[in-house]
């Protein structure tokens, strides 16, 4: 190919599509970049919150009625409810990006302001409940108590306090950092709906709302681990 | 070729070091060749740094009495040495300096697919290049660059700040091989398929596939350990009912397989290199492409290899043993491939080929060192002895450092537009060879006699001396070989020849363009018709005129 | 995504979600049982058929022309399994809190 035709494609493609960057020679291979770019990130994150698993199963392994016991702790009903948020959340994102693809102004803005509010209504849930944790003394710490807690099924035995500390330093850390990854997520959220709300969204071009989706839809797969995984230990009575 | 050597000249006016000035050009440019360069000048930094530090441990171990330093200050500098090596000079060093240059050009692309997470990256870096110096400067750390737990939660040296260092640096490792990725993926050139891909490629794609796995796995590793010292949460610490080989576990996990970010592409570096001054396609390119990949697998299931003496059970070090001679296998391959492309060909001993050989010889003898360590029956006898640092060192600094510095001499009038003096390169990697050598082998004899590693006061036996003045006589002759390339190469950017097109008549799209290549790399889209490493083709009679530009 | 207009796929969508849904409502009522050492068993099976639909027909794993996709999903969960496998071979035959 010439010099020239290169720069015609180049110049055709930017009066098309400002978002075309210039080291792409089309739009097809810019998508596919940035799609692979994001699966391979996420591929990342798996191994990121792999390190917390691993942690959590020897624990888990080694200590298992005190986990237990700590478990019980949890507000299992909100814990539900924020699985339930999220999961219509994971909805919301896959009609946005629908809606990008087949050019549905409204029915975009209006998925992507759902995702926002679902999203906020989850990190606000999780405020209470970390609050309740803290009411309770159940931050790991210096203030952290945790006594006269009986091991379930075990009713003649307390559970350990420091290894019920471990399931609570790995519950906060663990869903600490699913809380921070949801912060992003909104963030990246308000930034496509800003851009969605300035009609930049095309059937030809809306990578963003794409990525941004694999993204939350990711955020939202942990967070189906991490409820039974922290919640449901050992809840039966 | 009138029309070529037109359009030469008009590429040599404008190129990628000469299309704009001043240092914004510089610090906000998104040419994934000037950000090589910035990653060549932070890098050189950290590398001088490191050296520093090891060149005090050298003159403290010079005299069996601790005289020259403290225990503590020798913590420090053995800590320092080791994180700022690693983290910041071994793992960004070929990547992120010759990678980041040659990658699109090697695959026929304008940049790398995510330019702007490319200068992200190196900003991550000096962010944590920054926080590293300035622990360094406020007291250190004494952990050893393993900060294991639990001397690292106690410790009431800086470590959370040298933590967080690693942890940003961490991110600008992943946002590199995130690029590389992706770009190899997707930006190729027309017809540059898979089987034409060069091997530098090929290393560089296993290296970032440990990059993208391995890199989280510290990252979460680090923030469990600086969470445990500031909240004290029991995780890792035994006192609160934690488990400190599950922080080994987690370590290694990375660290193991980060000994292969280190050498996988020095042993890109070697696989060009060699077919170019052998004039040869490399012998079996498949098993050499393919032994990267098996590499960055293997490389994942033996580090618990490390903890032999840590704790674990005994079943399990049984099986990573065993796991661990896995790796051996693709590293010979790459060993047996190299000096079979040898055979026969037409050798040329220039500067970047004497690197090489050396890069094989030395990481040979490393590689087969870490056999001894792989079996568990000698590994408990010479775990923590100076055994392990030769090992280490054939490794990481034999083998990586050599190929690094090959590497710089083979591209570097693709760099710079310059020819470095050939007769400096070559008796600099003589220096570097024996040097390295004198340094370190005596270490394998010391190790194997009982010496442990990280003792700065040795008065207790003596007899270790004699060996000891040799290693540091060594790294001084290896820190006169480190500073040589850094000197020539700075004098051959102002007074060196001008470097034609292609002066090795290498095989390869990166020297298809001129030297320095232009911002978008070639002045016209690379439709690649050709296999790789096609040198019968290039050195065929009609071709031959092309060494007349040299 | 390449569109087929031929079918919605919002159908698919909203049948996911209510799929969903319903396992979290199974798995909520089924953690309150007792099956002795199944309950954790249930739970992550659930939690894996519902991972496994998102990433499915929400991500659009299925269906899409990239084969890279699926070989990076593969990819990390293989390197997951084996940090998980191997770490724990070592713990699954130590004595619980030997250090």
């Amino acid at each position: 190919m010439a010099d020239s035709s290169i720069a015609v494609q180049n110049a055709h493609g930017e009066a098309q599509n400002p978002a075309l960057l210039h080291h792409f020679a089309e739009p097809e291979q810019q998508r596919n970049a940035a799609s692979l770019g994001m699966w391979v990130f996420l591929g990342t994150e798996v191994m990121f919150f792999g390190g917390l698993f691993v942690s959590y199963l020897v624990y888990r392994l080694w200590y298992f009625g005190d986990f237990g016991a700590a478990s019980k702790t949890l507000n299992v009903k909100l814990g539900a409810t924020n699985t339930a948020f999220l999961i219509c959340s994971s909805l919301t994102v896959v009609l946005a990006v629908w809606a990008a693809q087949t050019a549905r102004r409204t029915l975009l803005l209006v998925s992507l302001g759902l995702t926002l509010l679902l999203g906020l209504a989850f990190l606000g849930i999780k405020g209470i409940e970390y609050h309740d944790k803290f009411v309770e003394h159940h931050v790991p710490g210096a203030s952290f108590s945790f006594e006269h807690e009986k091991i379930p099924g075990h009713p003649d035995h307390y559970a350990n306090a420091q290894h019920a500390q471990i399931y609570f330093a790995l519950y906060f850390i663990m869903t600490g950092l699913h809380a921070l990854h949801m912060i992003v997520g909104i963030g990246i959220f308000l930034w496509l709906f800003t851009m969605a709300w300035k009609g930049r969204f095309t059937p030809e071009y809306n990578t963003p709302v794409e990525i941004g989706g694999l993204y939350w839809h990711f955020v939202d797969i942990i967070w189906i681990y991490l409820f039974p995984l922290l919640y449901l230990i050992d809840q039966h009575p | 070729m009138s029309m070529a050597t037109a359009k030469a000249q008009i590429t040599e006016r404008e190129n990628y070091l000469n299309k704009e000035y001043g240092i914004g050009s510089w610090l906000l440019t998104t040419d994934h060749k000037r950000i090589a360069l910035l990653y060549l000048i932070s890098i050189t930094f950290f590398f001088f740094i490191g050296g520093f530090f090891a060149l005090l441990i050298r003159l403290e171990l010079l005299t069996p009495a601790g005289d020259l330093v403290q225990a503590d200050t020798y913590n420090k500098l053995f800590t320092m040495h080791g994180m700022v090596m690693v983290f910041f000079f071994l793992i960004p060093s070929i990547p992120a300096v010759l990678g980041n240059f040659l990658v699109p050009l090697m695959i026929g692309a304008k940049d790398l697919a995510f330019p702007r997470i490319n200068l992200l990256s190196w900003y991550l870096y000096i962010i944590g290049g920054i926080m590293m110096t300035h622990c360094m400067l406020t007291g250190g750390v004494d952990t050893g660059w393993t900060f294991y737990v639990p001397y690292s939660i106690g410790t009431n040296t800086k470590f959370v700040e040298a933590g967080l260092a690693i942890f940003v640096a961490g991110f600008s490792s992943i946002l590199t091989g995130l690029n590389f990725v992706v770009t190899i993926h997707r930006m190729r050139a027309p017809g540059m398929t898979w089987s034409r891909l060069p091997l530098f490629i090929w290393a560089h794609y296993a290296t970032s596939i440990i990059q993208l796995l391995g890199t989280p796995v510290i990252a979460i590793t680090i923030l469990l350990v600086a969470a445990e010292r500031v909240l004290h949460l029991g995780i890792f610490d035994p006192k609160l009912g934690g488990d400190p080989v599950l922080f080994q576990h987690l370590f290694w996990f990375y660290s193991h397989p980060a000994v292969y970010i280190m050498i996988l592409p020095s042993m890109g570096v070697v696989s060009e290199v060699i077919a170019c001054y052998a004039r040869k396609r490399p012998f079996g390119y498949a098993f050499i492409a393919l032994s990267s990949i098996a590499i960055a697998v293997f490389g994942f299931l033996v580090w618990a290899h490390h903890l032999f003496v840590a704790g674990i059970s005994i079943y399990a070090a049984l099986v990573f043993s065993m796991l661990s001679y896995a790796v051996a296998v693709p590293s010979a391959v790459k060993v047996f491939n190299w000096t079979a492309t040898l055979y026969k060909g037409s050798i040329h001993y220039d500067a970047p080929m004497l690197y090489m050989f050396g890069f094989i010889g030395l990481f040979t003898m490393g590689g087969l060192t870490g056999l001894f360590l792989a079996a568990l029956g000698i590994d408990v006898h010479v775990t923590d002895t100076y055994f392990v640092i030769a090992h280490f060192h054939y490794i990481m600094v034999g083998g990586a450092v050599m190929g690094y510095l090959g590497g710089m001499h083979f591209w570097w009038p693709k760099i710079s537009g310059k020819l470095y003096p050939e007769g400096w390169a070559k008796l600099a990697a003589l220096v570097v060879f024996i040097g390295f050598n004198l340094t370190f082998f005596p270490q394998f004899v010391l190790g194997y006699l009982g010496m442990p590693r990280r003792y700065w006061d040795y008065s207790h036996m003596p007899e270790f001396q004699v060996l000891n003045v040799l290693s540091t006589a060594g790294a001084t002759i290896l820190g006169v070989g480190y500073l040589l390339p850094m000197m020539y190469f700075l004098w051959s950017m102002r007074y060196g020849k001008p470097a034609a097109e292609n002066p090795w008549n290498a095989a390869g799209l990166e020297w298809k363009t001129a030297s320095p290549p232009p911002t978008f790399n070639f002045d016209t889209e690379p439709v690649v018709t050709w296999e790789a490493y096609n040198y019968e083709e290039l050195d065929a009679p009609q071709i031959q005129e092309v060494p007349v530009g040299r | 995504m390449s569109e087929h207009s031929k079918s919605s796929p919002l159908k698919t969508y909203f049948a996911v979600w209510v799929a969903l849904l319903v396992g979290t409502y199974v798995t909520y009522k089924a953690a309150f049982l007792d099956l002795a050492p199944l309950n954790a068993a249930v739970a992550l099976t659930i939690a894996s058929i519902k991972a496994t639909l998102v990433a499915l027909f929400f991500m659009h794993i299925k269906g899409t022309s990239e084969k890279m996709t699926k070989v990076v999903v593969v990819t990390s969960l293989f390197f997951l399994i084996i940090l998980l496998g191997l770490s724990m071979s070592d713990y699954v035959v130590r004595a619980p809190g030997a250090n």
